[in-house]
């Protein structure tokens, strides 16, 4: 093709201003009708793996042989991760917003017969109140969603992320559209810190202050400064960073372009850990999508502006996401912290300044433009304004990825939203933060889900994981846990985190096999706060947290397994033993099978017994009991 | 010349020294162990710990590249540190038992026994990384670096093969806190591998 026909090609699809844009959108919706219905099948990384492409491949062959008639004809739409991943593959029918959960193909013919032709919904496939077994039909109804405030995830299981006229429709670009015409860079920077917005990848630094730094730090010293995009996520058990990036990842760009723009800046670099091959796919898919449309790149929206961003695979290493490891690593050295006397808004990548926020953060900044600062500053509470993202993991019946307004109480996420434990009992205790943050126990369930407040109980927000624990759960079993993850992913350059994690767990290791005294207990918070004091980087500095929040509020558990050497939650091996209650024991055999040992002997009908030297204590025996018989002490 | 404290003594110190080059210049001590005049500081061992105190805030610092700053008070010696300094001490103890240079710093402060298991009685390197640091920075040959990560790091030849560069000039072995080097100095030239083992 000759250049000049290539460059008319590119002219062509290429938004040469804003009133282009909104020309666009509104061109776009009105050729939408919105009775048409959608079959939404969430292609979301849960999803996927649970088979949803056979899922929308089904829906589209029975569609195709339902023979509807061109105009009638229903649209199917893959999506990102609807949060509801235990649940999945998820199937929405829009416009009414019927749910349908585990979906398989075999499914398909049945949903387009019975719900598309003949409206009736497909009673199997609904979901039900766990507790009443009620059907609940509608989206959202399902209290998984209801409790929900979705601003951040809104787009997310709504549009095709890899379809950027999708987001334009869903109104994606506007707030860039809006910063262009009527906002100067100070103003964007102004509109920031007035929202109160505070980084959601762990420390909660206030965002507007950053940027407002990094400015005065360009002005100082002249050059470039440089703008980053933080999608390490390495805290296990959490998804919220790789659901926004493959879901919305126009949001994240669209975030980006903004700062970009009030920053002065003109190279922009997203980190993205190599094991999210999706959510890597589907941002470079949107980004060369917005740089085709002159959303991104050179002369952006016709206003002269240019900004480019690049995508740096990581390395896999949980301590990659720490500012100073993150950039040496983007500059091709080994993602190795430095102590930070200097901030990096002052010398980052390059030793030139910059701005480092995380995946959320970024998604934030477009609503934030687009509905001003008042509007999110009612979503919220003071000093932590908007919302925020969990992953919901653990002992919960409801699964997955949550947003809240901040301020929300801690029990209410778990109760209302997670439908609370299985079984019906209260919950022990939550994990919030990852493997940095801190255990907060049961009696502290009011305890408001903001930044200053998770820190005052000894915890913190951290970058969105929550894991529930039930009365199975042993506290010193849940920090040894922890310890272990970060002995892996300490990267060895200062001595407190190299050696203390690794010294704080094996002290740990005797409590559980009962070996330890109170002393122990003295001299492991001497070491955990030497390591907080002590570590170059806040890997280690936060590494002691889940060991003093468990002793902190589960004292009297630790001294339970140091002084009488059990362990009451019956998951420490070394100090507990299995036993049946003849009473309760229905001789159903189950357990006898089930065992690996064979070491349980009784007849049929008849009370079981379990040979205490024989038995390995895995437990296998009392998961199996309908009966409640096999107990532990 | 900007003025502050360390414990109870006024200090001077020019605006880019560090707080230990300023605790030095007036003769107060603080124990190091990864810090050369020779090579750049790297943070790596904490031994030489502060805290910070300005206005009503106060925090654990390293002295090696802490700046100097107007009205600070720098203590050497609060519980904070003397903690941190306890545990890096012992922990030492165990980690490289068989460096006579670590035990003579722990008894200086008063640490004599590790609560710790010894993994291997013969070990001597604490991994400070001056050897990898002057190799590279002085003799400009990068003969050793740190191989592996986390707690499988250790000082050896790139791709752990008996290195070339290597000129035997014994740098490495005179900056070596611990008396490791003098041992692996073979291994790095010679023909076996050299790792910790
Ligand atoms: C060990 C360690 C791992 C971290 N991992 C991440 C991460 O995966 N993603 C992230 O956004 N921030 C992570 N952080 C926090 C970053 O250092 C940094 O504070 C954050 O990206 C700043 O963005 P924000 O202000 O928008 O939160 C990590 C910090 C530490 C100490
Ligand atoms: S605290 Fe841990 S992860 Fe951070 S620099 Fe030290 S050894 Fe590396
Ligand atoms: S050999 Fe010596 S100088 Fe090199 S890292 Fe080990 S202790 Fe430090
Ligand atoms: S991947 Fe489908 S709901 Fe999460
Ligand atoms: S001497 Fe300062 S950290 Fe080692």
């Amino acid at each position: 093709m000759a250049q000049s026909q290539l460059a008319e090609q590119e002219n062509g699809m290429r938004i040469q201003s804003i009133e282009a844009l909104d020309a666009l959108r509104q061109d776009i919706l009105a050729h939408q009708d919105p009775k048409r219905p959608i079959l939404i099948v969430c292609h979301g990384t849960g999803c996927l793996a649970n088979g949803s492409p056979k899922v929308s491949d089904a829906l589209r062959k029975a569609i195709a042989k339902a023979g509807f008639q061109a105009k009638v004809m229903p649209g199917i739409k893959t999506t990102g991760c609807h949060g509801f991943c235990s649940r999945g593959p998820l199937v929405i029918i829009k416009p009414a917003g019927l749910f349908y959960q585990q979906v398989k193909a075999g499914d398909a013919e049945e949903i387009v017969n019975t719900t598309l032709i003949k409206g009736d919904p497909v009673e199997r496939l609904l979901y039900r109140d766990p507790n009443t077994k009620e059907p609940i039909p509608l989206e959202k109804e399902i209290p998984f969603y209801k409790h929900q405030q979705r601003v951040i995830l809104r787009n997310i299981g709504k549009v095709d992320p890899t379809d950027i006229h999708d987001t334009i429709a869903a109104g994606g670009y506007q707030a860039l559209a809006k910063t262009l015409t009527t906002f100067s860079p100070e103003e964007v920077i102004s509109v920031v810190e007035k929202s109160g917005l505070r980084g959601r990848g762990g420390a909660g630094f206030p965002t507007g202050r950053k940027w407002r730094s990094a400015v005065a730090a360009k002005q100082k010293r002249g050059g470039p400064v440089y703008l980053v995009c933080n999608g390490d996520e390495g805290d296990p058990g959490a998804f919220m960073d790789r659901t926004i990036m493959e879901g919305d990842p126009h949001a994240v760009l669209e975030g980006m372009i903004i700062g970009a723009y009030a920053l002065g800046c003109n190279q922009g670099f997203i980190y993205v850990r190599a094991e999210y091959p999706i959510a890597i796919k589907h941002l470079i898919i949107a980004m060369d999508q917005a740089r085709a449309m002159g959303l991104l790149g050179q002369n952006i929206l016709g206003t002269g502006f240019n900004f480019d961003i690049q995508i740096n695979r990581g390395a896999g290493a949980f301590v990659c996401g720490e500012s100073t490891a993150l950039f040496t690593s983007i500059e091709g050295r080994a993602g190795e912290p430095r102590p930070k006397y200097v901030r990096s808004v002052e010398e980052g990548l390059w030793g030139k300044p910059t701005v480092l926020n995380n995946v959320e953060t970024w998604a934030n900044v477009p609503i934030i433009i687009e509905k001003g600062a008042d509007w999110y500053n009612q979503i919220g509470v003071p000093n932590s304004t908007g919302t925020k993202v969990f992953s919901l993991v653990g002992k919960v019946n409801n699964v997955g990825l949550v947003e809240v307004p901040m301020g929300i109480p801690l029990g209410k996420i778990v109760e209302k939203i997670g439908g609370g434990v299985p079984g019906g009992e209260p919950f022990k205790a939550v994990q919030t933060g990852g493997p940095s943050g801190g255990c907060i126990p049961y009696a502290l369930k009011e305890v408001a889900v903001d930044f200053d407040s998770l820190t005052k109980a000894g915890s913190m927000m951290g970058s969105g994981g929550m894991i529930v624990m039930d009365r199975r759960d042993c506290v010193v079993d849940v920090a040894r846990y922890f310890l272990k993850f970060l002995e892996e992913e300490s990267c060895g350059k200062c001595l407190p985190c190299r050696l203390g994690i690794t010294r704080m767990r094996e002290m740990l290791d005797t409590f559980s096999q009962g070996r330890g005294n109170k002393q122990d207990l003295d001299d492991l918070m001497g070491l955990a706060e030497a390591i907080q004091d002590g570590s170059l980087c806040a890997l280690g500095g936060s590494a002691p947290n889940p060991v003093l929040t468990t002793v902190k509020y589960f004292k009297d558990e630790y001294l339970v397994h140091i002084e009488q050497q059990r362990c009451p939650a019956g998951v420490c091996k070394d100090l507990i033993t299995y036993h049946i209650d003849s009473e309760k024991c229905t001789g159903c055999m189950v357990c006898a099978r089930n065992c690996p040992q064979k070491c349980i002997s009784g007849e049929r009908k008849n009370p079981h017994q379990i040979e205490a030297e024989t038995c390995i204590r895995c437990g296998i025996c009392m998961d199996s009991c309908k009966f409640e018989a096999v107990q532990v002490s | 010349m900007l003025k502050f404290k360390i414990n109870d003594q006024e200090v001077e110190a020019l605006p880019e020294w560090t707080v230990l080059e300023a605790a030095r210049e007036k003769g107060i001590h603080i124990p190091t162990l990864c810090y050369h005049e020779a090579v750049g500081p790297s943070g790596a061992c904490r031994l030489c710990v502060v805290e910070v105190v300005e206005g009503n805030w106060s925090k654990v610092v390293i002295s090696c590249m802490y700046p100097v700053k107007e009205g600070i008070t720098v203590f050497t010696d609060s519980a904070r540190v003397k903690n941190v300094r306890r545990w890096i001490l012992e922990m030492l103890l165990a980690e490289c038992p068989a460096s006579k240079e670590i035990q003579t710093l722990a008894a200086e402060y008063g640490i004599k026994n590790s609560r710790f298991s010894i993994k291997n009685p013969e070990e001597q390197c604490m991994l400070c990384g001056l050897c990898v640091r002057v190799c590279r920075e002085v003799v400009g040959v990068s003969a050793i670096t740190t191989v592996g990560r986390g707690v499988h790091k250790v000082i050896g030849t790139p791709f752990r093969k008996p290195s070339e560069a290597c000129v035997a000039c014994g740098s490495c072995v005179t900056v070596c806190p611990t008396g490791a080097m003098q041992t692996r100095l073979d291994a790095v030239r010679g023909p076996v591998d050299a790792h910790k083992s």
